[in-house]
């Protein structure tokens, strides 16, 4: 074959593609044979240097990710002989010091199950042990390969707050001594559930901005769902991760219709259906059948299941309220929380009538969410529904005064501004 | 960003080699299990599909098989934050036809699906 067909672009966007596909299997199994996350990182990003510096002259190897992991493990053997001959100096001159034998890196890098070392990593990561806004920048650095800069720019912060917020993160888990391998089963699910979590709260950042000038922040969104399928394949028997999965996909299903053309936001009830991803649902309703086939009830699968349910219907009035203030009932029960309380109530107002809504709010004890501005949003819309117009628009007016994302404002000024007696 | 790829290939007229499939097999689990490889299928021959074409001569339908030379064989759906890591795996794809397959030949378009990100001001 003629050399130049071997080749491709080696360009900085070619070799930042490749790493983002390997770096999380890159770290992984670093940290396994190191046992110390930060230096797996260290290693791994030396090997990206190199990279850099090699494969734009010499064109891209045939095989990038084991390139990379050679280069890797080759600067970690590196090191281990150092501290070992370090060790034997120290020995040598009387001190009592336990010796580190230099691993067998082949060994030791090869025999893991596909997959499992990068669900430690994601377990790691996402260690309960961490500060929840540090478990975000350390899932986000090495399980889906942005850099820090990324990660500041998708949370509106500075670099250096991030870069601080990772070097305490792999600080935190070298102190705690927290092994980087998969919890015991006894574990699994509490830690299981703050992956979720993480993942959960990185679209949600993305999906709905709470701060800023925009609506969406769609590539962070899409950075949490692509998290989210790989962890439902690396736990395809966990009933949550599906479920996450299937909310998440549903949910981005209808980022395209939430705003129109001029970039206002445009409510659930408002929006042009036709433009709904059918893929994101497909796939979205597939990830629910599997967390139900697994026989699961927990709160991602139960708002995956109210999401399917707008998913499914073909316009607004079709909606299946009726199932969704069920779903909701059950989720209160499971996890009551003054948010889902006022999903409920707007669910039952739909099924049941106003009344039944403003009955729902009503248990809310008053000062509870009262700076929620959608606590405020969901009021007004049941007392226009119920035909209490005046109070409505100051309802309205209160939601707006709350939020602190410009677009939402200006939608519910809208509101409150065109809500009159008919 | 959503990538559409289609693939277009003369097939030699040997069947694909087992260490090929199990290699797409393998490259295709990869790809979904790190979510970028949303979608995919295998096109049949032309032979059971027709082509609609609008010309100087008005509307036509012809029944497959198509004179060309290539046929489309397969397409993928992937979700990535650039374009160049669509390019990536569509390059592995490839690099495993080269490897495995003396003969094949083909191409793969890798096209931007329109999104959000397309809209700005959205």
């Amino acid at each position: 074959m003629a050399a130049t067909a071997d080749r491709p672009a080696t360009g900085r966007g070619a070799v930042e593609a490749i790493w983002r596909i390997e770096s999380a299997r890159l770290i992984a199994a670093l940290a396994r044979f190191t046992g110390d996350l930060g230096l797996a990182e260290d290693l791994a990003q030396d090997a990206l240097v190199a990279a850099l510096e090699r494969w734009p002259a010499a064109g891209l190897p045939p095989n990038p990710g084991g390139w990379l992991m050679t280069v890797a493990k080759n600067r970690a053997v590196d090191l281990f002989r150092r501290d070992a001959t370090h060790q034997r100096a120290v020995e040598s001159l009387g001190h009592d010091v336990a010796r580190t034998a230099v691993p067998a890196a082949d060994e030791k890098l090869d025999d893991n199950p596909v997959g499992d070392d990068e669900l430690g990593l994601l377990f790691a990561a996402c260690h309960p042990e961490l500060k929840r806004e540090y478990r975000i920048a350390l899932t986000l650095r090495c399980l889906a390969g942005l850099s820090t800069h990324e990660i500041a720019s998708a949370f509106l912060v500075p670099d250096p707050v991030i870069g601080q917020r990772i070097s305490r993160a792999k600080k935190t888990l070298r102190d705690k001594g927290i092994r980087l391998d998969l919890p015991s089963s006894e574990y699994l699910h509490a830690r299981l559930a703050s992956v979720l979590e993480v993942i959960y709260l990185i679209f949600n950042e993305g999906y709905s901005a709470t701060s800023g000038e925009h609506w969406m922040r769609p590539e962070l969104s899409n950075d949490a769902l692509r998290l989210a399928r790989r962890t439902a394949a690396l736990a395809p028997d966990l009933a949550e991760a599906q479920g996450l999965l299937a909310l998440l996909e549903l949910t981005q299903a209808r980022a395209p219709a939430r705003h129109d053309r001029d970039g206002t936001p445009v409510l659930l009830q408002d929006q042009d259906r036709h433009r709904w991803d059918r893929l994101l649902i497909r796939r979205g309703m597939a990830a629910l059948a599997r967390a139900h086939r697994l026989g699961s009830a927990g709160p991602y699968v139960l708002q995956a299941a109210i999401a399917g349910c707008h998913a499914l219907a073909p316009t607004a009035a079709d909606t299946d309220w009726t199932r969704i203030a069920g779903l909701y009932d059950v989720l209160d029960r499971l996890r009551p929380n003054p948010v889902v309380t006022v999903n409920r109530a707007m669910a039952h107002g739909h099924a049941d009538g106003p009344l039944a809504g403003l009955a729902i709010l009503a248990t809310l004890p008053p000062d509870t969410l009262d700076d929620y501005a959608q606590r405020h949003a969901v009021e007004a819309e049941l007392l226009a529904m119920a035909g209490r117009h005046s109070e409505a628009r100051s309802a309205y007016a209160r939601a707006a005064a709350l939020t602190q994302n410009h677009a939402e404002r200006t939608l519910l000024h809208l509101r409150s501004a065109t809500t009159t007696p008919p | 960003m959503r990538y559409l790829v289609v693939l277009e290939a003369t097939q030699p007229d040997t069947p694909p080699p087992d260490e090929l499939m199990a290699g797409i097999m393998q490259l295709g689990a990869e790809a979904t299990q790190s979510g970028a490889l949303i979608e995919n299928a295998g096109l049949a021959p032309s032979a059971a599909g027709a082509k609609v074409v609008l010309d100087a001569d008005g509307l036509s339908i012809t029944d497959g098989p198509f004179a060309e030379s290539k046929e489309m064989i397969s397409y993928a759906v992937y979700d990535t934050r650039t374009k160049e890591e669509a390019v990536e795996w569509t390059r592995r794809f490839l690099a495993l036809h080269a490897e495995h397959w003396p003969g094949w030949h083909g191409e793969a378009r890798v096209l931007k699906v329109f999104g959000p990100e397309d809209f700005p001001g959205a």
